[in-house]
């Protein structure tokens, strides 16, 4: 079997190759690189320069964010670690809630003929059209009346109702490419539906439900709007929400909202790093047969 | 092992019938090829045995039992797929094993019919690799183990050899018909190959547009095709036609071929329909090994060749009688070639009416 590393490439193009790679890495990552240098910068006020290198480095804002306090309930209590259990416990509830949904009725659509398919499908897509902004008044008052406002729980709901769809369009992709000959062989090995499901369909699915859920985990953990509609009270805020508070209307905390910005990352690159692998895999998987 | 009988058995989709009423018995231990070309049903009928689709009406007995309606795992059969379908998660011995785990097997005896299938099939050294690092011929062997392994009653084989090469096809083949003798099981095996079914099969049953056009065995269906069509289907290259019309000479009927005055006898006892009766337009059908080269003055007519295909053991001579193209395969030492005018005989010819395409034997 031939490995694409196998080719040799003339050296020229080696270069010329890097070269323009590299032009696109430094392009998408400037910005990122300046947010990095003013969460390590001591200096008062940021100022425009080309090269993004910290002045007077020091830690200090790194650490007033993480170590922020409140009084609540007559005890101290560490913010800034609620708001990240907040930010963290509504992605994977989000990202569990999704895939538990989205995988049964993803199934269904690749594989069943039933009444109202079609249909159903392009419900499913036109929910997909309107901007999350749109419901978020509906959503504050549905809310409201199930007295789920400022609570972890409202927000799980409310964002795996933009999670399911999506999820639905994937995993079905997912379980359309994964050939009906798999299900029917274990049938005839003597395995239930049921089980060929769970055997067989649910392994070969692993990278694209892998992928679905880090989708979900993310959307809602960079997700703004909603969380700064629906939570009220601090100690209940997601990450995106406490970002936002250091750029006020007169005053802005560029240093803090730089080092807070760096640390709401840290999570999402750990994810991304494990999951890599799959995520290759689960992005081709339902493009690509066999 | 068990016999199987399919009684007229229908399957329609929507509005498509793929089968219009298909009557099958194999005997126990046979081995039954389902031939015919694409669309004839065939792979609907299999999958009709394998419990993977319903029935539309008609009924499927393993032996006393019926199974029309029962699931696929109730009917205690396997089935090697055209894509093997192997699990891509499990490696080569759990992909054996998957069915016994299924059914709750000990694990002893998992393991203890996991190796000898693999010993038998060769693949021992490939046990714990994954489906995706074996060749098309070892992921083929393991599909056939993954079915031999739980020894069942029934084999369903759903074209298996397809995706092979020529060479391994030829050599597979041969190890399938080897296994089903010494399995002793029921096998049905689909394939659109006539030499797969010429040279597998006990019984065989050609199928045309959702309906058996002949069963029986090969060299039978081979020599007394029952239709035009399966005398066309059967047999590389295909038989020729030529249309003509039956004639009275004496006491002996003879078919006169095309506008000449071009006759061929047509042997006495061997054709023996009431329908045959002079006057009768027909279809004479001629393979092309029953045609020979011919003495000076013996010859039923001549083929003017406009081309020739070098097989190596034989000569393939192209031309045409009365409009229709005629092939010849002749011996190499005959050393036609383009452009020659060559005298043949007929050893053998098949009659068929050429309104209903039925045989007038």
């Amino acid at each position: 079997m031939s490995q694409p590393g196998d080719r040799r490439v003339p050296l020229i193009e080696s270069l010329l190759s890097h070269l323009v790679v590299l032009l696109f890495v430094a392009f998408s990552l400037y910005p990122v690189l300046w947010v990095i240098s003013l969460a390590f910068s001591g200096a008062a006020v940021p100022e425009a320069r080309v090269l993004p290198i910290p002045r007077e480095p020091t830690l200090d804002h790194l650490w007033a964010v993480v170590s922020t306090t409140r009084e609540l309930e007559g005890e101290t209590a560490w913010l800034f670690g609620r708001q990240l259990a907040n930010s963290l416990v509504v992605s994977l509830a989000t990202a569990l809630v999704g895939v538990l949904i989205a995988t049964p009725a993803a199934y269904a659509l690749a594989r069943f003929r039933f009444v109202g398919k079609d249909a159903g499908l392009r419900v499913l897509l036109a929910t997909q059209m309107f901007p999350a902004v749109a419901s978020a008044i509906p959503l504050y008052l549905l809310l409201d009346a199930l007295g789920l406002l400022n609570s972890r729980t409202g927000l799980v709901l409310c964002y795996a109702t933009t999670a399911v769809p999506f999820a639905i369009f994937q995993l079905r992709a997912a379980f359309e490419a994964i050939p009906v000959d798999l299900e029917e062989a274990a049938m005839v090995d003597g395995a239930t539906r049921a089980q060929a499901f769970r055997k067989v369909v649910l392994p070969a699915a692993r990278p694209a439900i892998a992928v679905t859920a880090l989708f979900a985990f993310m959307s809602a953990y960079n997700e703004f709007i909603l969380a700064a509609t629906l939570l009220g009270r601090e100690e209940m805020f997601t990450l995106p929400v406490v970002l936002q508070r250091f750029i006020g209307e007169y005053d802005a905390q560029w240093e803090a909202f730089a080092a807070g910005a760096l640390l709401v990352s840290l999570p999402v690159m750990a994810l991304f790093y494990v999951t890599q692998r799959h995520l290759v895999a689960g992005l081709t998987s339902g493009g690509v047969k066999g | 092992m068990v016999e199987v009988s399919v009684r007229n058995v229908k399957k329609s989709f929507g509005a498509t019938e793929v089968l219009r009423g298909v009557d099958v018995l194999v005997p126990a231990g046979g081995f039954a090829v389902l031939v015919g070309p694409s669309g004839c049903g065939k792979s609907t009928l299999l999958r009709l045995l394998a419990g993977l689709e319903e029935v539309s009406a008609g009924t499927i007995h393993f032996g006393e039992r019926e199974v029309t309606h029962l699931e696929p795992r109730e009917r205690d059969i396997a089935m090697v797929f055209q894509s093997y379908a192997l699990y891509p998660h499990l490696s080569v011995r759990d992909n054996l094993a998957f069915g016994l785990r299924l059914r709750k097997t000990d694990d002893a005896v998992i393991r203890q019919r996991v190796d000898e299938v693999a010993g038998m099939l060769g693949l021992g050294a490939l046990l714990d690799r994954l489906p995706k690092a074996l060749s098309g011929g070892q992921r083929q062997r393991v599909a056939m183990g993954r079915a031999i392994v739980r020894r069942p009653a029934l084999f369903l084989f759903d074209e298996p050899l397809s995706n092979l090469d020529a060479a391994l096809r030829a050599q597979v083949r041969v190890d399938i018909r080897r296994l089903h003798d010494q399995l002793g099981a029921t096998s049905v095996y689909v394939t659109h190959d006539q030499v797969e079914a010429m040279t597998l099969a006990d019984v065989m049953f050609v199928l045309n547009r959702g309906v058996v056009e002949q069963a029986g065995a090969p060299l039978t269906v081979y020599d007394a095709p029952a239709t035009r069509f399966v005398a066309g289907f059967l047999g590389s290259p295909a038989m020729n036609f030529v249309q003509g019309v039956i004639e009275a000479s004496g006491d002996q009927l003879r078919v006169r071929v095309g506008v000449g005055d071009e006759s061929l006898p047509i042997p006495a006892g061997e054709f023996t329909s009431p329908a045959l009766i002079p006057g009768l337009r027909v279809d004479v059908g001629v393979r092309p090994h029953d045609l020979v080269l011919a003495p000076p003055g013996a010859a039923a007519f001549e083929l003017s060749v406009d081309y020739v295909e070098l097989l190596g053991p034989e000569i393939q001579a192209h031309g045409a009688l009365a409009g229709a193209p005629i092939v010849a395969a002749l011996e190499t030492q005959s050393n036609a070639r383009k452009g020659d005018r060559i005298p043949l005989s007929v050893k053998r010819l098949q009659l068929f009416d050429a309104e209903s395409g039925r045989s007038l034997r």
